[in-house]
């Protein structure tokens, strides 16, 4: 499948009932606006090339407590009331068991992790989340630095990752699919390279998955494997079932079976692996990781052979 | 009169003999250069490659490939002819071993696309 493929994504177009309410809401303001805006026009048109009579009664000062006060007040009010109503339930904690996934924006990318029934990290994945299909899964907004914000429009709203603090976003897909988002608060340096995919299976499919992605990554006896820890990658990566453990990175206990690159931005195969791990900074300017020069074509080809293999 | 009939002859000649070097377009009897270029984007060669028709990435671990299509070796190796170009496209390491280009999941029919690609990459 084309790694850009649901890119970008259709922002009025919900995929699910967490969606569907916020698109009512986006519609009956753009409706509301289009409304008020040809009332103003009209009055204006009136105002300047009206009948004398007509211009006349626009003079009174009855009119600026009734368009200008009065008129505000009701109607802004009421579309207050209506929006919070409607999406009350969009951003409360999850209730005893709904399926819980951590999502902490990190600069440049989104380290995820999936909770279990006493709300412990059992799995640690990066810049993707796998959801079964038709049931709500309630996502745990934080931050490791700065302000970040997750949309996934076809999903839910727009919701912000605060540092210090916790928010919650409901997402429900209804058919099985690929679910693009995009970190919508500006965070500095490579802010528009920080994607990410929402993947939604069939139950089956996604108990499959989880299954195999709890799974540590089996011994391997590709060279890469070797290279990979001589070379001290294991600083900032963890694979489970390895010696690498680091923290600051992405897990890449099962990186194979990603369907992007450096944060929704690349295909992932073995030669964008090798590009990335050379010189990352050429592709994504500013990011954590630094640019390896120092490694050689075979040792670029290895790491990458082994890396893709850890599906 | 004979003097500037001369020059009139020779002025020609020697300005044709300053023009750049003709050199033939090579092509990919059958394959598609558009579907290649899809493929590369599709594949992500930019990671690595200033691809011109690419505007991101502009990766820096390879060659640039701007006016590959009219280069001599590829990689400095291998003479630059369709099938030649096809095979490294595929399995660069079993013709450059130590390369840092990995085979890449293509068929034969996307590697002559993505060579077709390549072909029309002049230098002007």
């Amino acid at each position: 499948m084309d790694f850009r493929s649901g890119w970008p994504p259709p922002v009025l177009d919900p995929a699910g009932p967490f969606a569907g309410p916020l698109t009512t809401v986006a519609w009956v303001l753009f409706v509301m606006g289009l409304a008020v805006f040809l009332i103003v026009v009209a009055v204006l048109g009136v105002a300047l090339f009206g009948p004398p009579r007509f211009r006349r009664s626009l003079q009174t000062e009855r009119l600026v407590w009734i368009g200008g006060i009065a008129f505000p007040v009701v109607v802004l009010s009421a579309l207050l009331v209506y929006g919070l109503a409607t999406t009350a339930r969009l951003s409360d904690a999850a209730d005893e068991g709904e399926m819980r996934v951590r999502v902490t924006g990190e600069m440049w990318w989104w380290r995820v992790a999936y909770l279990d029934t006493e709300g412990r990290e059992a799995i640690q994945d990066a810049n993707e989340v796998h959801i079964p299909t038709g049931q709500p899964v309630v996502i745990e907004l934080e931050s490791a630095d700065v302000i970040h914000s997750l949309w996934i429009p076809r999903l839910g709203g727009k919701t912000d990752m605060i540092p210090g603090r916790r928010n919650f976003m409901r997402i429900q897909a209804d058919t099985p699919g690929v679910y693009t988002g995009q970190c919508a608060e500006y965070c500095g340096g490579p802010h528009a390279l920080m994607g990410l995919v929402v993947i939604a299976h069939t139950p089956e499919d996604y108990d499959v998955w989880r299954a195999r992605q709890a799974q540590p990554a089996p011994l391997s006896s590709l060279p890469g494997a070797q290279t990979f820890t001589a070379a001290g990658c294991g600083a900032c990566h963890t694979i489970r079932g390895t010696s690498a453990n680091g923290l600051a990175g992405p897990d890449l206990t099962h990186v194979g079976s990603r369907r992007t690159l450096g944060a929704g931005i690349l295909p992932n195969n073995q030669g964008t692996m090798a590009g990335w791990i050379s010189d990352s900074q050429a592709i994504k300017p500013g990011n954590r990781m630094p640019s390896y020069p120092v490694m050689t074509g075979q040792e670029l080809q290895d790491i990458s052979a082994y890396l893709e293999s850890l599906k | 009169m004979r003097f500037l009939s001369a020059v009139s002859l020779t002025v020609p000649v020697v300005l044709a003999s300053c023009a750049e070097p003709e050199y033939p377009r090579r092509t990919v009897a059958g394959a598609d250069a558009a579907r290649g270029l899809e493929l590369v984007r599709e594949t992500g060669c930019a990671a690595c490659h200033d691809i011109p028709q690419v505007r991101w990435p502009k990766g820096r671990s390879g060659p640039p490939l701007a006016g590959i299509g009219t280069r001599p070796l590829i990689a400095g190796r291998i003479p630059n002819q369709p099938d030649a170009m096809g095979a490294f496209i595929q399995d660069a390491p079993s013709l450059v071993p130590g390369t840092a280009m990995p085979a890449m999941p293509l068929n034969d029919r996307q590697a002559r696309d993505v060579a077709a690609f390549l072909y029309t990459l002049d230098d002007d």
